[in-house]
């Protein structure tokens, strides 16, 4: 098909990293039913490095394939490089996304930064708000 | 082996209808408004063109009006009756919450004008009955305008009663048949309708034509200014080889109507029983007054494109009501306007069949679709909410 570019399509019928992990440090969780995107990201951390990484996602062919690029971009990363991922660097790995779907990649990098900042909850590590957006907040919604 | 099951969006051109519009490239290029020979010629051709759709319909050919498509013919049905209404100081309109964007949009814009358009209630049963229109009408209805059968889940409207209460009450009645024509039996006279949309391609014809029958002595208003063709009513040279296309069409599948409906409905038949096996699904559309050839579901804890996708990758061509295949952000307002919560309608499936899909089409389909779902269903977080109890099945 060509709305999406091959790289989607391969993360899309191919997605990696997908599933749980039990006795996550970190889970983050965006967006809702009524949209018709929700991507659930849980991570294992150790000496803040992110040892393996699983997605769980309702969505479009562009929902998973974002989650699935996104988790392969931060897996064996720091916390603080995956604190740095971006939506942009995210769609731009899947070689673009249309631009009715870039809310995808947003998500992604929104789910990731979830699940780090429930890790420095859990963890009493302290953290600047700014860094992470209410993604309760769904603008698709209003 | 690509199975083709999207019928209800468009159709393959038949072979008759290509052969019917051929002569029309090579032999009749004249414009059927020129005075020579060739212009003649191809007048000669758009008349019978005209007179053979006029049968199909049960209408006289001069109540035949081509146009650009359903669109089209919804819009100029639409704002001829307001106009006219508006005369008479009438502006209130009758219609259902299940209509094409064609005649949804139409409205709407009506209400930007100060008409008020009542919208039948289609949950019941997924469909209206003629009680609902009756009660709804008042001394200012202008126009009731209600589809003939709905695109998306195939509940079949009932016209005829609809038409003999818009009768006796005296008010113009329109309905939007694109997805019934060829498929239905359908005759105007006997169902009372004054005004009737219906577009080539979605039985089997060319796309971008259509034609609007319009009862004599009900004042159409131009939608597209110019020329004298159509009667004065709609400008512009007309598309021969489109038109001739149509016609043939239209003739063919009317000729093969009964055939082809025992046939379509059987496969139908098959594909909800075997859908119906998958847990927290249903099924939507009037399953009593139904099309032959649609069938729409809702599979709970998916989305749609992600399905279409995975479909079509194992050679199946499908559509679904889902926000994201339309680039909206809504679902499908028939879905939403049927009842079902948008959670549940961005896990929509329409699959519309027509008489060239065999039974081994069937068994791909059935062996796909429930696969694709699972898989899907294993990697949503809704499904697992669903499965541990955090969230309550809606299906």
């Amino acid at each position: 098909m060509a709305l999406y570019s091959e790289k989607v399509m391969d993360h899309f019928t191919h997605p990696r990293n997908v599933g749980v992990i039990e006795n996550a440090d970190g889970v983050g969780e965006v967006g809702n039913a009524k949209c018709g995107d929700i991507m659930k990201i849980y991570l294992k951390i150790e000496d803040d490095i992110i040892q393996d990484v699983k997605f769980e996602t309702f969505g479009c062919g562009s929902a998973i394939a974002s989650s699935s690029m996104a988790t392969e971009m931060i897996k064996g990363k720091s916390i603080h490089e995956a604190m740095a991922l971006t939506n942009k660097a995210v769609a731009e790995a899947l070689d673009g996304l249309p631009a009715h779907k870039m809310h995808c990649s947003v998500l992604a990098e929104e789910a990731i930064k979830g699940a780090l900042q429930d890790y420095f909850d859990r963890n009493g590590i302290p953290y600047d708000d700014k860094d992470f957006p209410n993604s309760e907040h769904c603008p698709h919604c209003e | 082996m690509q199975v083709y099951a999207d019928n209800a969006a468009t159709t393959k051109i038949s072979k008759t209808a290509l052969d019917a519009m051929m002569p029309c490239f090579e032999t009749y290029y004249g414009n059927p408004s020129s005075l020579h020979t060739a212009g003649q010629l191809a007048k000669e051709q758009l008349e019978s063109a005209r007179e053979r759709i006029a049968d199909c319909l049960g209408c006289e050919p001069r109540e035949i009006y081509f146009t650009s498509g359903g669109s089209e013919a919804d819009n100029q049905a639409i704002l001829s009756a307001a106009r006219l209404g508006e005369r008479k100081g009438k502006k209130h309109i009758i219609s259902t919450a299940f209509e094409h964007h064609a005649v949804l949009h139409t409205l709407q814009k009506l209400e930007k004008e100060g008409f008020e358009v009542t919208y039948l209630d289609v949950r019941e049963h997924h469909n209206i009955t003629a009680r609902q229109v009756q009660d709804a009408i008042r001394p200012d209805t202008c126009l009731v305008t209600v589809m003939y059968a709905n695109n998306e889940i195939g509940s079949v409207l009932p016209i005829g009663e609809i038409g003999a209460i818009c009768k006796a009450a005296g008010v113009p009645f329109h309905t939007d048949a694109v997805q019934a024509v060829g498929h239905l039996p359908i005759h105007v006279k006997q169902e009372n309708i004054d005004m009737l949309s219906l577009s080539a391609h979605k039985f089997h014809g060319p796309k971008g034509v259509g034609a609007l029958y319009c009862r004599r002595g009900l004042p159409l208003v131009n939608v597209i200014e110019g020329g004298a063709q159509e009667r004065g009513k709609r400008a512009g040279t007309e598309n021969l080889p489109a038109i001739c296309g149509m016609a043939a069409a239209l003739e063919e599948a009317c000729a093969h109507m009964e055939e082809n409906a025992a046939k379509v409905s059987a496969l139908r038949d098959r594909l909800i029983a075997g859908l119906s096996q998958i847990p927290h699904s249903a099924r939507n559309g009037d399953p009593e007054h139904c099309l032959p050839g649609i069938v729409s579901f809702c599979f709970e804890g998916i989305e749609g494109e992600s399905l279409l996708l995975l479909l079509d990758a194992k050679g199946i061509c499908a559509s679904s009501g889902s926000a994201c295949t339309s680039g909206s952000l809504d679902p499908s307002h028939v879905l939403l306007a049927i009842g079902r919560v948008h959670d549940v309608a961005h896990g929509s499936l329409r699959l519309s069949l027509c008489a060239d899909n065999t039974q081994e089409e069937i068994d791909q389909i059935l062996e796909a679709v429930p696969q694709v779902v699972e898989y899907l269903r294993n990697m949503s977080p809704v499904w697992r909410d669903l499965q541990t109890g955090k969230r309550q099945y809606i299906l």
